[in-house]
């Protein structure tokens, strides 16, 4: 039995007579402690499904089910990082971290959130910036801030919403070298669901990576299997002829997948644009032939 | 600086070709003594400038209050509230246009005293500004930070403090320094009015005793006094912006 197993989600939404038909039948089942990123296309409905997977929005139809149980609301044993960092700008790094941590273990002492604050503060390497604004902290630092708000709660549960998807290429990396240390150090099994549309960190921080079709209708491709040797570097995805083989063949999964969805779409759009009436004049047709 | 002075001067040619109007030197020649003994109290109208306008500050002060403080909670509601929005917009921009002039009156008839109606005039003609400044600030909070409460499952009450009350203060704030701006512009009207001691009340007894420089002083006070509170409230809120 998978940790999550979400069947049948559709969602679209309605603005004034149009309706946008975001996600239509989407299952996808991610196994306890296991890393699984969904790779696609800006604007194709990921952010939607992770906030339908993560309770922020309730889906139309489908279920979402956590250790077997039907999720309502926000998981309280779920954290969730968003591409926006989403930090209170009127409060410190460490008091948007001890907000969070306040919320989620009312039973601890005042002084015991504080300390835990204070601890994955640290870890992400602000230690000496805990009582700058967000509006004082470099992007990188603020998703730094971010990503110690959602550890300090010890979820069982990660939701990465593009994570680093703001930071520049650099910042990137390190940042993406920290969540997998941050993982590691803390001990404890954390299943992550990160949406990202970008392959390569997808490729470096994955155990499965499951293409998701260009919305409107958006629908998710079969899997395809990360089985890369841990702790894994970028260099190595570059260079090591295993990684490549494994990036070709992702990249080829992702690229049918997404190639077969497009047909589809053009193939609907086609047989639509035969239904109006041509707007050229019946005689002048006939001229021409 | 020279704005000031042009002036002077368009008040002095208008003083040459109008019998009536003092010119800016009569002015005050005859308004010396409100001026240089400003908290002195020689009858119930004949006081002091500064007397005069700290009666009138207080009143105003006590309005204000009132006002803010229904005009804040309920501001909060219609922000919130698509419903409570619906109900009560229609009745917000009716009773909005209505002068202090229209309500003093109804005032009176509800509290048969002079101070309170005055009270009531202020607190319901300078709500406005506050109650549709809050609304829009709450309805002007990024989904960001609606989603950062959701997704720490932060209490009513914490939202309410944490996120809710911060990020519409600003726009709070400048509700509250347009409706400190109304409730300056509704104390004249209702000394007038009532004939309570203030710098409106004076301004009508010296109408009505033909001291037409005295009315100029007074104009000039409120002016002054008016142009001092909003930079006060001005200061204030880029303060709190700077937060």
């Amino acid at each position: 039995m998978a940790y999550i197993e979400a069947s049948n989600l559709s969602k679209s939404f309605a603005s004034g007579v149009v309706t946008r038909h975001v996600l239509e039948r989407v299952s996808i089942s991610v196994a306890r402690g296991e890393f699984v990123s969904i790779v696609g296309f800006m604007g194709c409905g990921k952010s939607t499904l992770i906030n339908i997977l993560s309770g922020v929005i309730a889906a139309d139809t489908g279920e979402v089910r956590v250790d077997g149980c039907p999720t309502t609301g926000v998981n309280p044993r779920a954290s969730i990082v968003f591409q926006n960092y989403s930090l209170l700008p009127w409060f410190s790094a460490l008091e948007n971290v001890r907000l969070a941590v306040n919320a989620a273990k009312p039973e601890w002492s005042r002084a015991e959130q504080r300390a835990q604050a204070e601890r994955y503060l640290t870890l992400v390497g602000l230690g000496n910036a805990m009582h700058l604004r967000p509006n004082q902290l470099s992007g990188g630092m603020r998703q730094r801030v971010a990503i110690a708000r959602a550890f300090a709660t010890e979820p069982e549960l990660l939701f990465l919403d593009e994570p680093f998807g703001a930071l520049d290429a650099l910042t990137r990396a390190n940042l993406q070298h920290e969540l997998t240390r941050l993982s590691s150090d803390t001990g404890r099994t954390v299943t992550t669901v990160m949406i990202s549309n970008n392959l390569d960190e997808a490729l470096l921080l994955s155990d499965r990576i499951i293409p998701m079709t260009r919305g409107p209708r958006a629908t998710l491709g079969a899997p395809v299997v990360v089985d890369l040797p841990r702790p894994r570097s970028a260099e190595q995805l570059l260079h090591d002829e295993p990684a490549i083989r494994a990036r070709t063949r992702i990249v080829e999964a992702l690229t049918d997948h997404v190639h077969a969805a497009n047909a589809r779409h053009a193939q609907t759009r086609a047989r639509a644009a035969v239904v109006p009436p041509p707007l050229v004049p019946a005689d002048s047709r006939e001229a021409d032939a | 600086m020279v704005g000031i002075v042009l002036a002077g001067v368009v008040w002095w040619v208008a003083s040459v070709y109008v019998t009536d109007l003092p010119s800016p030197v009569e002015t005050w020649d005859e308004s010396r003594v409100y001026i240089m003994d400003p908290w002195a109290k020689r009858g119930e109208m004949d006081q002091g400038i500064a007397r005069l306008a700290s009666y009138s500050l207080v009143r105003v002060a006590r309005g204000f209050l009132l006002g803010i403080a229904i005009g804040t909670p309920l501001g909060f509601l219609l922000g919130v509230s698509v419903t409570a929005h619906r109900m009560f917009d229609p009745v917000i921009q009716v009773l909005r246009p209505i002068s202090p002039l229209a309500w003093l009156p109804l005032g009176l008839v509800l509290f048969q005293k002079s101070e309170p109606a005055a009270l009531f005039a202020i607190a319901v003609c300078s709500m406005w500004p506050t109650v549709l400044n809050t609304m829009s600030g709450v309805r002007a909070i990024p989904q960001d930070y609606w989603n950062v409460a959701k997704v720490l499952r932060l209490s009513r009450l914490t939202t309410f403090t944490k996120v809710v009350l911060p990020a519409t203060l600003p726009y709070m704030f400048t509700g509250f320094r347009l409706s400190l701006g109304i409730a300056w512009l509704v104390i004249v009207a209702s000394e007038m009015l009532t004939g309570t001691p203030g710098v409106g009340g004076f301004l009508w007894q010296e109408y009505n005793s033909l001291i037409y420089s005295h009315i100029l002083l007074a104009i000039l006070t409120i002016g002054v006094v008016g142009f001092l509170l909003d930079r006060m409230m001005g200061v204030a809120e880029a303060r709190l912006r700077a937060l």
